[in-house]
């Protein structure tokens, strides 16, 4: 039996995919579904004065017309789920539908039942809405002004939260060589999954049990956030995930047009279908970042980090999503001092409400923000002082041979060489050889940039205590069930619910080298609340050093099993079987032996079981770890700005990942390129932007610049791997690395190609625009 | 009650009818008439291209054609490509070069993947990108893709050179 995991295997889950025979949500059809369409608010801030829908029930083909009036007794508002203690967190749920006052642009007013997709879509245009118009509030900093408009009244100066962690002494920066201080910030952004959301829902008057096919990242937590919103038992309400068409961490949150949508077919007793509209997606589906982040670091002239202080103003949106505050918080804050061995740190988040649509998890989630500011912050103190930032970066990384290492915030790295990466990153860049190309370059007038970021992310989410210690509403262990059927094929069951990372493929692999048996013989099923044990979903990176550890634990209790009526029938001890290339041998005497095949067919046709072992062949888990897991690397980004148009030209773009034992190199590259283009994309492209008065200006793809192939040149990845010892895959997650990286990496590049105009710092986007303006300005100081 | 139009179109070689309002898409037409459900829409503005299908020869988006106009025309959609026993040289591609994640966009790319193809079959990586220019996937970051491109076109090339050369062979025998 060839080993399989570790091996670029190309995956399970596309020949349905590449022949149009995948099931994504839009795809199910159900005999008498209808069609919802939900009518939103054109203005940020409002009152309702009157709501009329005469006009759209008479239009031929509604069936219904819902206003948060008629539903507001029926459906609770939809809770946050990561309530994060100590900072007297004020929640603001969101409401099914708005019945008084709109606090986005967006927000859903009513919804139409029809017919048919589009006679719902017309029917929209019949609801009359009448509001009064309220100063609306965009922007976190503003909000938090005296003169802002208040959003609730009992939410004084819009402030949801402060939060607090870690404490550096005044002294340490009083009595500091250098101090660097710098304002970032991480704009807004939208995750985009190229699915929009969806929901399916049917339900059985005589049952009682409501089945809602949706688009979910985690249907354990939709079940338990709905089966509250709804008032319907766990046992009668079945989530299912089908067919996800990518996430990102919006598809995380629980929203309330999928409950509205289930409400409907509870009350019509018939099937109904909400598919969102791209342009819906932009205004509904949960935007990201939006941090005004301000860093400072204290410093010695010969380029020791002495610690870092951090204020973060978090715009949470108008109501607190699913995880809305644990992101710039707990998900931020624990990681503000980066790769870096930093004796004092100190974090303060500000956790504001806006006038906008809600912030929730994307892409990395508090990570790529903790980051950023810290590979900024790190290479303008390089700046400072006058040292290369590679250099400044090797003094101060955390030294191999300190793992676990624990962090000011109390986060324990586990395992790795970070210095090692960064000498492999520099070595596949040409490192030195730039820098004299760039030498050369300045000479002529051209901008060459080089920019690196040495990151750390905390992924793998995560032990359930902490969990509970952190205010989330939930464990966060993962469960497997390990199935071997009477042939010997085996069914894989599991609560997380990935959606284009490829663990049909990778957890196959395990189980296939675990057994013996082909990667064919292994099918994963997930996604269906009534038939998997509880669960927590895909996101975070959890899916493979958590739902993994489980499989890898089920599988072994499954061999455990097999051992024991193996021994038997051969009539030796299960001591002195040995268990290779999928048979159990009797040591010394190969011959002697049963295949996995056999005793599947034994354990579950039960004529011949050794005494107190239970019929079939079936191995659960689950898998709490014991802690996170740390993925790190070092990216090299280098651009040439063109100084006529302020155009960022991405020469190169080079990154060395440790996330720990790689099951599949094909799948592993994969997600790298996935998170640098989303990574890359923040840096240079993307930016959700609101008017003054909360009107969404990038609301279509013709506004919202999504990275295109042209947009790239090749990346050079490769990898280093070190096991992380707290799961027993050895894995750390890899989903997350590129758009925790590569913000920094590509901001840091054009910064230092910027260096002759004495442009310190630009905000994200660095569209041409804002980058000729600081050219134009350096141009003037020159 | 606005007027049906009757249209004929055929799809992946077989002829269907429908009778359609005058504004139905010609994606609702092949998604929710016709079954169709491989292709996809993943936005309301014509710029993400999931649901791009051939139309008489040509690579356009779906979502950006009225059914009645396409009354008379010869659709292909993904189904209509290859089947997971005979995959086309550009879902094999895909397959092997991981050319897809979450699987959504994969359809429409290739579609527009096949326009380049049948225009030129030698496509640079900058021409490949240049052609990708009208589809976006969120997950793949496109190298895979552009991959998967250049595997296809010389999976392609290589067939047509042995067909050329297959002829040539069996005469000589």
């Amino acid at each position: 039996m060839t080993k399989v995991v570790g091996k670029p295997l190309k995956r399970k889950e596309d020949p349905k995919l590449i022949t149009g025979n995948g099931q994504f949500t839009d795809d199910i059809k159900l005999t008498g579904m209808l069609y919802m369409a939900v009518k939103r608010s054109q203005h940020a801030h409002a009152r309702i004065k009157r709501i009329s829908v005469d006009a759209a029930l008479k239009l031929p083909g509604v069936v219904a017309v819902y206003t948060g009036k008629d539903v507001q007794d029926k459906i609770k508002p939809i809770r946050s789920i990561w309530l994060v203690p100590g900072c007297d967190l004020i929640a603001k749920d969101r409401v099914p539908l708005a019945v008084d006052k709109v606090n986005y642009t967006g927000e859903a007013v009513a919804v139409v039942i029809a017919e048919s997709r589009y006679l719902a879509s017309d029917a929209l245009d019949l609801i009359d809405v009448v509001y009064e118009e309220l100063p609306a509030v965009v922007h976190q900093e503003a909000a938090i002004e005296g003169s802002a408009p208040v959003i609730y009244n009992d939410v004084p100066g819009n402030v949801a939260f402060t939060w607090k962690a870690g404490e550096v002494p005044e002294e340490v920066f009083a009595n500091a060589e250098v101090v660097v201080k710098q304002r970032f910030y991480e704009q807004r952004v939208a995750a985009n999954p190229m699915e929009t959301r969806g929901a399916v829902a049917q339900y059985n008057p005589g049952s009682g049990e409501l089945t809602l096919w949706c688009t979910s990242q985690n249907p354990h937590i939709h079940r338990l956030q709905y089966s509250e919103a709804l008032g319907i038992s766990e046992t009668k309400l079945r989530i299912i995930a089908p067919d996800v068409g990518g996430g990102f961490g919006a598809k995380i949150a629980v929203y309330t047009e999928e409950a509205l949508a289930a409400f409907a077919a509870m009350d019509l007793k018939q099937p109904v279908k909400w598919i969102e509209d791209r342009q819906e997606h932009f205004l509904a589906t949960s935007h990201a970042r939006d941090q005004v982040i301000t860093t400072e670091l204290a410093g010695t002239k010969d380029g020791k980090i002495l610690a870092i202080r951090t204020r973060n103003v978090a715009s949470l949106g108008a109501y607190l999503s699913t995880m809305g505050a644990g992101v710039p918080t707990i998900d931020f804050g624990l990681m503000v001092t980066g790769a870096y061995t930093i004796p004092y740190a100190q974090a303060e988040t500000i956790g504001v409400y806006t006038n906008t649509t809600p912030t929730d998890a994307y892409r990395g989630a508090g990570k790529p923000e903790a980051s950023y500011q810290i590979e900024r912050i790190v290479s303008l103190f390089a700046e400072k002082i006058g040292m290369d930032p590679v250099e400044v970066r090797r003094k101060n990384l955390v030294q191999k041979g300190s793992f676990p290492y624990t962090n000011p915030m109390g986060c324990n790295y586990d395992s790795g060489d970070y210095q090692k990466v960064l000498e492999q990153a520099l070595e596949a860049a040409g490192y030195a050889g730039l820098r004299k190309e760039q030498e050369e370059a300045r000479k002529n007038g051209r901008l060459l940039g080089i920019g690196i970021s040495t990151y750390v992310e905390l992924c793998g989410l995560g032990p359930s205590a902490v969990a509970g210690a952190i205010g989330f509403g939930g464990g966060l262990y993962e469960n497997c069930t390990v199935r071997v059927h009477p042939s010997g094929k085996v069914t894989v069951l599991t609560g997380a619910s990935p959606h284009g990372q490829g663990e049909g493929t990778t957890f196959a692999q395990v189980v296939a080298e675990k057994f013996g048996i082909p990667i064919e013989d292994v099918e994963l099923f997930h996604g269906d609340t009534h038939m998997i044990s509880m669960g927590w979903g895909t996101y975070g990176s959890r899916t493979t050093p958590v739902a993994g550890g489980a499989l890898a634990i089920a599988a072994d209790r499954v061999i455990e099993k097999a051992i024991k009526i193996a021994a038997h029938e051969l009539e030796v001890s299960p001591e002195e079987l040995k268990f290779e290339d999928g048979a159990f041998m009797v040591k010394g005497d190969p011959d002697k032996k049963r295949t996995f095949k056999e005793i599947a067919w034994s354990a579950n046709n039960a004529w011949n079981l050794p005494a107190g072992v239970e019929p079939a062949l079936e191995g659960q888990c689950f898998f709490d770890p014991p802690d996170f897991v740390y993925p790190f690397g070092a990216h090299i980004c280098v651009v040439e700005v063109d100084p006529d148009t302020g155009v960022v030209d991405l020469k190169k773009y080079v990154s060395v990942d440790d996330v720990g034992r790689i099951l599949n190199p094909l799948i592993v590259e994969g997600q790298v390129h996935g998170g640098l283009a989303q990574g890359i994309g923040q840096a240079l492209w993307e930016q959700t932007v609101y008017s003054e008065k909360g009107q969404l200006l990038s609301g279509t793809f013709m506004d919202y610049a999504m990275p295109k192939a042209k947009f790239f040149p090749m990346i050079e990845s490769s990898f280093v791997e070190s096991p992380s010892p707290v799961n027993p895959l050895g894995a750390k997650g890899v989903g997350e690395t590129g758009t925790t990286a590569a913000p920094s990496a590509v901001v840091n590049a054009v910064m230092d190609a910027l260096k002759p105009y004495g442009v310190v710092d630009l905000e994200m986007p660095l569209t041409p625009e804002k980058v000729w303006k600081a050219i134009q300005k350096g141009r003037a100081v020159k | 009650m606005t007027k049906k139009w009757n249209v004929e179109v055929k799809v992946n070689g077989r002829v269907k009818r429908a009778e359609v309002e005058p504004r139905l898409l010609l994606v609702h037409l092949l998604r929710d008439e016709f079954n169709l459900t491989g292709t996809h829409i993943g936005c309301d503005t014509s710029q993400c291209g999931a649901c791009t299908v051939m139309m008489d020869g040509k690579a356009v988006k779906s979502c950006t054609v009225l059914a009645v106009q396409a009354d008379g025309a010869e659709i292909q959609t993904v189904e209509g490509l290859g089947t997971v026993d005979q995959l086309h040289p550009i879902q094999a591609g895909f397959w092997e070069k991981h050319g897809l994640q979450c699987g959504f966009c994969t359809p429409g790319i290739m579609m527009a993947v096949n326009g380049l193809l049948q225009d030129n079959l030698n496509p640079s990586e900058a021409e490949i990108r240049d052609a990708l220019d009208g589809v976006i996937c969120r997950c793949t970051g496109y190298q895979f893709i552009v991959k998967a491109v250049q595997q296809a076109a010389e999976t392609i090339r290589n067939s047509q050179q042995q067909s050329q050369v297959v002829p040539a062979e069996g005469g000589s025998v």
